[in-house]
């Protein structure tokens, strides 16, 4: 019962959480803090883990090994109806035989609420997402963003410990589910609840997100405010998963105030700046990303900065975009893409062109965390 | 004028029409003569009457066979469908080993040929060496029902996503609050189904029930069976119209209710 590491400040604490079905393992030794009232998102590409992980918390899926903790509270052993949170599953799950009234009082009849103070709850709840005027319907005869309201104030209305959500957006169009995002961050920032969200989509992760989980074959790969996951990325899957960066290997050449000159294989040099906590050693073997959005490309050489490297290049293919354009560059033995605000005109095929690269924006790669795991196990 | 020969459709037609007409023909005249006049079927009927309905009603044997088979029925048919909805539920919301076993062991009694269900059941009571009685025919009657009951109910659970229930549980309903307030009232159309299923069912058996019933307890099936032994009486076809009726007629009373309760609720 007296665990040290335990802080009942956070919501939800993972230690070491593993879950194995039969031979497979979907979710390796995962640890996690979610802090009371911050807003986290696991992201990452389909069967990377996340509804797992959902699962385990809610107690819908039993953890084969580690620890979760509530509030401080152990609950691996607590059966999901004493658990109190609130989930809201993908596809609703709006009770078809209940009207919408009663599907919103479900979770207060297992409470000791009144009737009268139950009645006030679930206005409030309907208020809250602004669906006031609907007691009466049954779900069918809701629109599917509406239902998703309806899942949510069913969900909060009960004031759970922690709001659970599945790709709560992913079954409504585009419209609707910006709208629902804008809606749902603003739900949850007024009533401070913690809350854990899942998604495959970034843009729908760095928007929303007070901390960004990104996760890859059942491994986290990094975690960070949006900020940091997408501008200083771990990993090459990070660089990778988020937006569009291009990866190079090299060598650090030498590293002086703070600045490492870096290598490129048979390439040339770009000068990096180590991320926090990420060292880098004369003759270390390194990969390296920078954004697509961080190269940019001019016709003539941009001034002389003394952070950054520019190189002369040629654009083969142009992918225009609107307000930005996406640009494959040819630069002695690299390829690069570029994404660049249009300035007036496009720059066009075959132009040949400046490439500048800012130290600040050359980031220094961890290897995957799902591939040093491995390694890890296999020398062991 | 072109003359075609009739094509395999019509063919298929004909041979349709003939066969309902050489299914239904018998219970078609059956109803007729239960309003015959006469003591004697023949046609042309000489009058209209409802004297067989009135005798019928005054049969003390027939009304006793008709109470042991509404009883018989409707025990069978709240029994079978309880186990049917338990089973179904372990079958389609658990895994177990074993699992596979258990759903064949459930069917089973509709694959095997009843005689044999029947004679089976009567061997197993010889050897535990237990007189036959009402709980033997009651028990016969659950194990062939319960695969239709099984059938039904399972078809329905497997389309009612898990959610619902996962719902349920996690906004503080227990498991068995869960299944009252949330899979029984989806499962409902299901459970009504097989009930009346099962009902209907074990109302006109009467292969196992030969076997199975205790000397002196008669079903209606059973009682129709010996009256034809002694002698050809319009009673029986007055019986008969009394059985098609409500075999036909309570299905489909439920299937429209069914429907009616679906169409409010939003099933
Ligand atoms: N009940 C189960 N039995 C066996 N394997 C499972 C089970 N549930 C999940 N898995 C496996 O675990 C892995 C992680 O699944 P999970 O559903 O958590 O992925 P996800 O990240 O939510 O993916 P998606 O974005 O597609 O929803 C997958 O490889 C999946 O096949
Ligand atoms: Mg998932």
């Amino acid at each position: 019962m007296a665990d040290p590491q335990h802080d009942p400040q956070h919501a939800v604490e993972l230690r070491n959480v593993v879950k194995r079905f039969g031979a497979f393992t979907a979710v390796h030794a995962m640890d996690l803090n979610v802090e009371r009232g911050s807003f986290v998102t696991f992201v990452g590409p389909s069967g990377c883990g996340k509804t797992t992980t959902l699962r385990m918390i809610a107690g819908l899926e039993d953890a084969t090994d580690g620890d979760i903790r509530i509030k401080g509270q152990r609950v691996n052993d607590v059966p999901i109806h004493k658990r109190n949170l609130g989930i809201v599953f993908q596809n609703y799950a709006l009770f078809p035989h209940k009207t919408i009234y009663e599907n919103v009082a479900f979770g207060l009849k297992y409470r000791a609420v009144d009737r009268e103070t139950a009645r006030k709850k679930v206005r409030e709840a309907l208020q809250l997402v602004q669906l006031p005027h609907l007691e009466e319907r049954v779900p069918k005869q809701l629109s599917g963003g509406q239902q998703q309201r309806i899942a949510l104030a069913r969900a909060i209305v009960i004031e759970p410990d922690v709001l659970l959500l599945d790709e709560p957006l992913s079954a409504l169009d585009a419209n609707l589910r910006e709208e629902m995002r804008v809606e749902l961050k603003r739900i949850q920032r007024e009533l401070g609840i913690s809350t854990i969200f899942v998604t495959h989509d970034q843009s729908e992760a760095l928007a929303m997100s007070d901390k960004v989980v990104v996760m890859s074959e059942g491994w986290i790969e990094q975690e960070g405010t949006p900020e940091q996951v997408y501008n200083q990325p771990a990993s090459e899957f990070v660089a990778n998963f988020l937006g569009i960066s291009n990866i190079f290997s090299g060598q650090v050449q030498a590293v002086s105030g703070g600045i490492a000159r870096l290598g490129l294989d048979d390439g040339p040099e770009l000068l990096g700046h180590p991320r926090d906590g990420r060292a880098a050693r004369q003759g270390e073997r390194v990969r390296l990303a920078v954004r697509a959005e961080k190269v940019f490309l001019s016709e003539s050489a941009p001034s002389d900065d003394p952070a950054a490297v520019v190189l002369d290049g040629k654009v083969t293919a142009v992918d225009y975009q609107g307000q930005a354009a996406r640009y494959f560059v040819e630069a002695g033995p690299l390829t690069l893409q570029a994404i660049n605000p249009i300035d007036r005109r496009p720059f066009h095929e075959g132009q040949p062109v400046k490439l500048r690269i800012r130290a600040q924006d050359v980031v220094l790669l961890d290897a995957d965390a799902h591939q040093s795991a491995a390694a890890k196990a296999a020398a062991e | 004028m072109t003359v075609r020969g009739p094509t395999g459709w019509t063919f298929i037609k004909i041979a349709t029409v003939l066969t309902y007409v050489f299914m239904f023909a018998p219970v078609a005249v059956v109803m007729l003569l239960a309003f015959n006049a006469s003591q004697f079927g023949s046609f042309p009927m000489t009058g209209l009457s409802v004297r067989w309905f009135v005798e019928l009603a005054q049969n003390d044997a027939i009304i006793r066979a008709f109470q042991t088979s509404m009883i018989l029925g409707a025990l069978t048919a709240v029994i079978s469908t309880s186990i049917g909805v338990c089973a179904s539920l372990a079958m389609v919301r658990y895994d177990f080993p074993g699992k596979n076993l258990l759903n064949t062991a459930l069917i089973a009694p509709i694959l095997v040929p009843e005689v044999v269900l029947a004679v089976s059941l009567l061997l197993f009571l010889q050897f535990l060496s237990m007189p036959k009685n009402f709980v033997l025919l009651l028990l016969g009657h659950v194990i062939f029902t319960l695969p239709f009951v099984v059938l039904v109910v399972q078809a329905r659970l497997v389309g009612i996503r898990k959610e619902y229930e996962e719902a349920a549980l996690s906004l503080g309903a227990n498991p068995f609050q869960t299944f009252f307030q949330v899979t029984l009232p989806l499962l409902m159309p299901a459970v009504a189904a097989g009930m009346l299923f099962a009902f209907t069912i074990s109302f006109d058996d009467i292969t196992g029930t030969l076997f199975w019933k205790p000397p002196g307890v008669e079903t209606v099936p059973t009682q129709i069976f010996a009256m034809l032994r002694n002698s050809i009486s319009p009673e029986i076809n007055a019986l008969g119209t009394v059985m098609i009726i409500l075999t036909v007629a309570l299905p489909l009373t439920g299937a429209g209710l069914a429907r009616w309760l679906a169409s409010r609720r939003g099933g």
